[in-house]
């Protein structure tokens, strides 16, 4: 996969050489380094080495746990969430039965360890608690629920790890597991956060990134393309956000691409374990997965 | 439309796609920070035409680099590390220099971080059309991604992270040199033969070298001149364990590349010679010493070293090093003569550490010689030097673009930093102060330069005052009122005050009286300053930070606002005053029978001036009461002169001199001459002196934990040495220095008959070596050490000056307290906030009395100045006067001439011989005739005085010159 060093027309490894050598003189204190970092340097580069439009990479690992009806875990750069789904099954709670359908219950919990600073958030915590809502929010008219009346379906969101875009992360996250779990949905939900630096839009922002820019988190249904979630934190101007919410849409279409070759892998193992005789013992999770 | 991909990282090499490291966060933690990094392989290499890389519209290098370097006839690339351009970037950005550079992003970062100015001046640099510079983002491109790893050599790392292929230079392509100024970093680069040169190595090839050379900053290559401090923790630790030693920095007034410190641990003053061993320490600081092992012990130099003198040719810009160093080591030879007594030599070390700076504004002059001659009218920023008006202090160096303007004025200045690599501390300009010789200007500086508090007393100061302003009268007696309660009534006295001429602030009056019993009743009235001063408002509180009046020839500068000082307090004859008295009943042999402390009320009869008492004494016309009663006075007052005499007090000495002033107004000095000492002036000492001692016994036996007490060490055995050996060898006189009486005894015998001042100059040498009193309170030294040495009494305090010193305002209170007429204030029961206060009141008196000899110094300036244009004007040649040497140096005398109260130096350029052990100076004197001219120590001359303004700083300066036994004019 990695690039063969080749030779730029001349001697290249002449000052490969000598920024290698350099490198290690003068990096000694990084940490003090990164207090003046730069967003965007001249040459058009982000702190971590991306151009303003590149994604980190996304890479998702279908059904880690067993004991789900579905689940998935989403690594996006460093940011890593593990989501379980449950149901649609019977209602728990009497009370909170719907009688025309099913009842999306999203429980997220972060882990202490995801971040640097160890830090505890309970249930209780509003930011939690916010962060449940929003993806409540962005999958009830996602999912068919009329098709389950009386019942519900519970989503278990896990951050592992935190380096900037967690909803995005656990959206992205929720839509395969969804998925794994034979739920019917309207379409695939892709999440992408976008930011402005000065005049420059980017995409994708890191923790770096979000603590310091205007950004605006959008979920979007690449094929009908449909917006179900916008959420904003901090101000961003109005000139700018015409531009950032079409260029998100547009990095769903990029990350639909990425899931939709996951769960057709996946389907695909899963269709060859049935053509090699082994009975699967669900069939009719493939069926529900709708291909465009 | 833009491109949206989703970039692929390598997790199997997270050590170069990951990025870890430990942050501190404000509150302290240490957190763990992870960052991602996307290595790529389209970083442009920016020259132009090459094969792989993608290449994109903007500027490029030119693909043959640059041609016109000597080394580099197939043309090159520069890559210049960090260090370049923060010690070089004027080199880089002359439009002399024009090879193509490749910066690294690396360095372009570490610059950012280091300095942003050198940052912006380093993106203009990349924007400018003439320079082709090209920014390689080495960190995101695959093959030049490095990390550094713990424990792991660079050599490893660069072959494990080294591709395959090493290109073989082929002779045609540019060549990429790299420009460092770490040596370190050369020795690498030559292992992997990679061409490497110092700026400095590189420019010399280059065509335009010499223009490019100039521009080389010196700073990269200066070497630190001093040491750097230790860390605190090592200062207190050392301190502490006794390896270090902390206390006051003394420069010598003699010699700039000298000082000392005073420490406990040892009986001399650890000396410290050289600007290294001083390290930046200025005049006063608090500074930690670190002492060498015996051997490398000093003695002082006994030569005088000026500082204008010695560095007049060191540029402010930069300064030179060779200039000096050669002065320097010119000296220290010499001085180091081995014939030397090894009893002279003194506990010497360096210093490793500041624990408090005495940095302060500075009143300085600018060196019209550090300014660029050129621009003398320029407005142009420029860097200078200004010369402290005080000869302790080193010179500044400032950046001021008002230079000529500043010239001939005085200035003030602080310091603001002392660097390891500079010699002189860097400054900036305050304030001007006016111009050289104006009295105004003049009056100022000295203000300043002794941190004088001057302000006019704020609103909230003079609300403190009584309502009814100057018409406040004692109130009528009666029995309720509150200024009459438990206040005798001394209206009927024969009370009478004696003073300096034109006194206006009188705070002691006397009265005598024969008691039936034979015994004599003495009183001493103080003004009853606490009644007005009411603790804890913002008139005390300011008198407590002015601590004392100022007195300066021309002007008073008051501790307490005039209507009390002046009026209220003052006890003006005619008219009733609120007092503090203190009475005794005295046998006629002056011992005391009894004593009593109470506040009154008295009229005085009279406001003598010691002259006026003095004569009224005398003349055996007057018999009246008031005249008897000082009569009486003076009876008792010389009784009690002897039995404190008796008792081993010093009779001491100082230069005292008094100023004529032409007029109140013009307040020109017309001439100087010594004070005069009257019968009148030790009658009122006298029974001022009584008066401190019982109340201090009454003070000290109420609140033995915070009496506000005076005391006076006595001074360590070896400060006497030098004056001993002096007498010894030249008069063959010995000193008895083993406690006060015998001191005093011996200085009654240095007597020499041909020359009666003789004796006053052995006295103020000898008050010289002493220490200073100072306040304290009783609880925090030992009883032991309340002794005040100069006057030979175990007890001893000041109560006599309220109007004048706040000390004297605490122990009103406390004497109030004492006598139960009011309850003691709870701060004076605090230990800690009487030391506190105790602190400021000795500072602020130490400074007092130095600001009142300079101003005299000025004064005496002007008046001689005068007097040489008077004496001119008639045609007698310039102003001479007798003077006795009192210190002789390697080229010059220390000469003090005692009619005019100052001291002076006479230095000779010439080369003379020196004596150390004899304290003698022989001048060749083969030119004119005679034989040699031998001068030691106590010899009298005649030396002509002159004021010069020094031509550089318009400092005015006396100088003065040898008349006779030689004329030293020339020499």
């Amino acid at each position: 996969m990695r690039h063969t060093p080749s030779i730029c027309g001349f001697a290249f490894a002449e000052w490969l050489v000598i920024s290698l050598l350099y490198t290690d003189s003068v990096l000694t204190d990084e940490p003090a380094q990164s207090l003046r970092i730069e967003i965007l340097n001249e040459g058009g580069f982000r702190s971590d080495g991306r151009r303003q439009y590149e994604l980190r990479e996304i890479a998702f690992d279908s059904s880690p746990q067993a004991g789900a009806d579905g689940s998935a875990r989403i690594s996006h750069g460093l940011t890593e969430v593990l989501v379980s789904v449950f149901g649609p099954r019977e209602a728990r709670v009497r009370a909170q039965t719907l009688h025309d359908r099913a009842a999306i219950h999203v429980e997220v919990n972060i882990a202490p360890f995801s971040t640097g600073d160890r830090r505890r958030r309970g249930r209780g915590d509003k930011r939690v608690q916010e962060l449940a809502a929003m993806i409540k929010a962005t999958f009830e008219p996602v999912v068919q629920t009329g098709l389950y009346p009386r019942s519900q379906i519970d989503i278990f969101v896990h951050v592992l790890q935190q380096d900037g875009g967690v909803l995005p992360a656990a959206i992205n996250a929720t839509t395969v597991a969804l998925i794994n779990a034979g739920v019917p949905l309207a379409d695939y939900v892709c999440a992408i956060t976008g930011g402005v630096h000065a005049a420059a839009p980017m995409l994708d922002l890191t923790a770096l990134e979000e603590s310091d820019l205007p950004h605006v988190t959008v979920a979007s249904m690449p094929r009908s393309g449909r917006l179900t979630l916008v959420s904003m934190e901090t101000r961003l101007h109005v000139d700018r956000f015409e531009e950032i919410l079409r260029l998100a849409g547009e990095a769903g279409t990029v990350i639909h691409t990425e899931m939709h070759a996951v769960v057709r892998q996946r389907t695909k193992g899963l269709l060859d374990g049935i053509s090699t005789g082994l009975r699967a013992s669900k069939p009719a999770e493939d069926a529900m997965v709708e291909d465009e | 439309m833009v491109e949206i991909t989703i970039r692929k990282r390598q997790r199997e090499d997270a050590e170069l796609t990951q990025r870890k490291f430990f942050k501190k966060t404000a509150r302290g933690k240490v957190v763990k920070v992870i960052r991602e990094r996307y290595l790529r392989d389209d970083v442009s290499c920016g020259i132009e035409k090459c094969r792989e890389c993608i290449s994109s519209p903007a500027l490029h290098l030119p693909f043959g680099g640059a041609v016109d370097h000597k080394l580099f006839p197939q043309g090159h690339f520069v890559l210049p590390d960090t260090n370049v351009f923060l010690a070089q970037m004027d080199v880089i950005e002359s439009s002399y220099f024009r090879t193509p550079i490749i910066l690294l992003q690396t360095v372009l970062e570490e610059v950012r971080h280091r300095s942003l100015p050198l940052f912006n001046r380093l993106k203009a640099l990349m924007k400018m059309d003439e320079k082709r510079t090209w920014i390689f983002y080495n960190e995101f491109r695959s093959e030049t991604a490095v990390v550094r790893e713990v424990g792991e050599t660079p050599n490893d790392r660069n072959d494990r992270a080294r591709p395959p292929i090493r290109g073989q230079p082929k002779p045609t392509l540019p060549t990429i040199v790299l420009l460092t100024e770490d040596a370190d970093n050369r020795r690498k680069a030559e292992k992997d033969s990679i061409p490497c040169y110092s700026v400095r190595q590189y420019l010399e090839g280059m065509p335009e070298s010499t223009q490019l050379m100039d521009l080389l900053s010196a700073a990269a290559g200066r070497p630190p001149l001093y040491s750097e401090y230790l860390p605190t923790g090592a200062l207190t630790a050392g301190v502490k364990a006794g390896q270090l030693h902390q206390g006051h920095f003394n420069a010598s007034q003699f010699n700039f590349l000298e000082g000392s410190v005073n420490v406990e641990a040892f009986g001399k003053p650890i000396l410290l010679s050289g600007r290294e061993n001083m390290n930046r320490a200025v005049h006063g600081d608090i500074v930690v010493v670190e002492v060498f092992s015996e051997q490398e012990w000093k003695a002082p130099t006994d030569e005088v070293v000026d500082q204008e003198s010695a560095l007049k040719n060191d540029d402010a810009e930069e300064s030179d090093e060779e200039g000096e160093r050669v002065v320097v080591e010119e000296k220290t030879p010499r001085t180091e003569v081995p014939s030397r007594a090894p009893t002279e030599k003194q506990p010497t070390g360096r210093i490793v550490g500041i624990v408090k700076r005495n940095w302060r504004a500075f009143v300085c002059h600018i060196d019209s010689t550090s300014l660029n001659s050129s621009t003398t009218t320029s407005l142009s920023q420029q860097t200078v030097f200004a010369t402290p008006v005080s000869r302790l202090l080193p010179r500044i160096r400032m950046r001021t673009r008002q230079a000529p303007a500043l010239l001939g004025q005085k200035i003030l200045v602080t310091i603001d930093k002392w660097d390891i690599t500079s010699r002189y501390p860097e400054g900036h300009f305050v304030r001007a102060l006016g111009k050289v010789e104006s009295k105004e200007a003049e009056q100022e500086s000295l203000l300043l330069e002794f941190d004088v508090p001057y302000r006019p007393f704020g609103k909230a100061i003079l609300d403190c005052l009584p309502t009814e302003g100057e018409q406040w009268v004692v109130p009528p007696k009666s029995a309720d009122d509150l200024t009459w309660r438990d206040r005798e009534d001394l209206r009927q006295l024969n009370i009478c005050s004696i003073d300096p001429p034109a006194c206006q602030d009188i705070d002691d009056a006397l009265h005598a009286r024969r008691l039936p019993n034979g015994n004599i009743e003495a009183g001493v009235h103080i003004a009853d300053v606490s009644h007005f001063v009411l603790p804890d408002n913002p008139m005390d509180a300011e008198a407590a930070a002015r601590g004392t009046t100022v007195y300066l020839v021309d002007k008073r500068i008051d501790m307490l606002p005039a209507l009390l000082g002046t009026n209220l307090c003052s006890l003006r004859p005619f008219v009733e005053r609120l007092a503090f008295s203190v009475i005794w009943e005295l046998t006629p042999e002056a011992n005391i029978a009894n004593v009593r402390f109470t506040k009154s009320v008295i009229a005085s009869k009279c406001a003598f001036t010691y002259e006026e008492a003095q004569t009224r004494k005398d003349d055996t016309h007057q018999q009246d009461e008031l005249t008897d009663s000082i009569r009486l006075l003076n009876t008792l007052a010389q009784k009690l002169k002897a039995g404190r005499m008796a008792a081993g007090a010093l009779n001491l000495a100082s230069p005292e001199v008094k100023i004529h002033l032409d007029s109140a107004e013009s307040s020109d000095p017309i001439d100087v001459e010594q004070k005069e000492q009257r019968e009148t002036n030790s009658l009122v000492e006298e029974f001022m002196l009584l008066a401190n001692i019982s109340v201090a016994q009454k003070i000290q036996e109420a609140f033995p934990q915070t009496a506000v007490l005076r005391r006076h060490m006595p001074p360590p055995k070896t400060n006497f040495e030098k004056l001993q050996d002096i007498l010894q060898r030249r008069r063959g006189i010995p000193l008895d220095v083993s406690s006060s009486g015998t001191l005093a005894a011996s200085l009654d015998k240095c007597i020499d008959p041909e020359e009666p001042a003789f004796n006053t100059l052995v006295r103020i040498m000898a008050t010289r070596c002493m220490l200073s009193a100072e306040y304290f309170c009783s609880g925090s030294v030992s009883k032991e050490t309340f002794g005040h040495y100069g006057l030979a009494s175990p007890i001893y305090t000041h109560f006599t000056s309220p109007i004048r010193r706040y000390a004297d305002v605490l122990v009103h209170r406390q004497l109030a307290a004492a006598i139960s007429y009011s309850p003691l204030h709870a701060s004076l029961h605090s230990k800690t906030h009487v030391e506190r206060v105790l602190e400021v009141v000795n500072r602020r008196h130490r400074m007092a009395q130095m600001a009142g000899r300079a101003s005299v110094e000025f004064y005496v300036g002007l008046a001689l100045k005068a007097r040489a244009e008077r004496s001119a004007s008639l045609g007698a040649g310039k102003v001479t006067e007798e003077a006795f040497v009192i210190r002789t140096f390697r080229n010059g005398l220390n000469v003090f001439v005692s009619k005019l109260g100052i001291e002076g130096l006479v230095m000779f350029k010439r080369e003379t011989r020196f004596d150390a052990d004899n304290y003698t100076f022989t001048i060749p004197c083969s030119g004119s005739g005679g034989g040699d001219v031998e001068i030691a120590v106590f010899d009298k001359v005649v030396v002509s005085i002159e004021v010069e303004k020094d031509k550089n700083t318009q400092r005015g300066k006396v100088k003065m010159s040898l008349v006779k036994p030689i004329d030293s004019s020339g020499m």
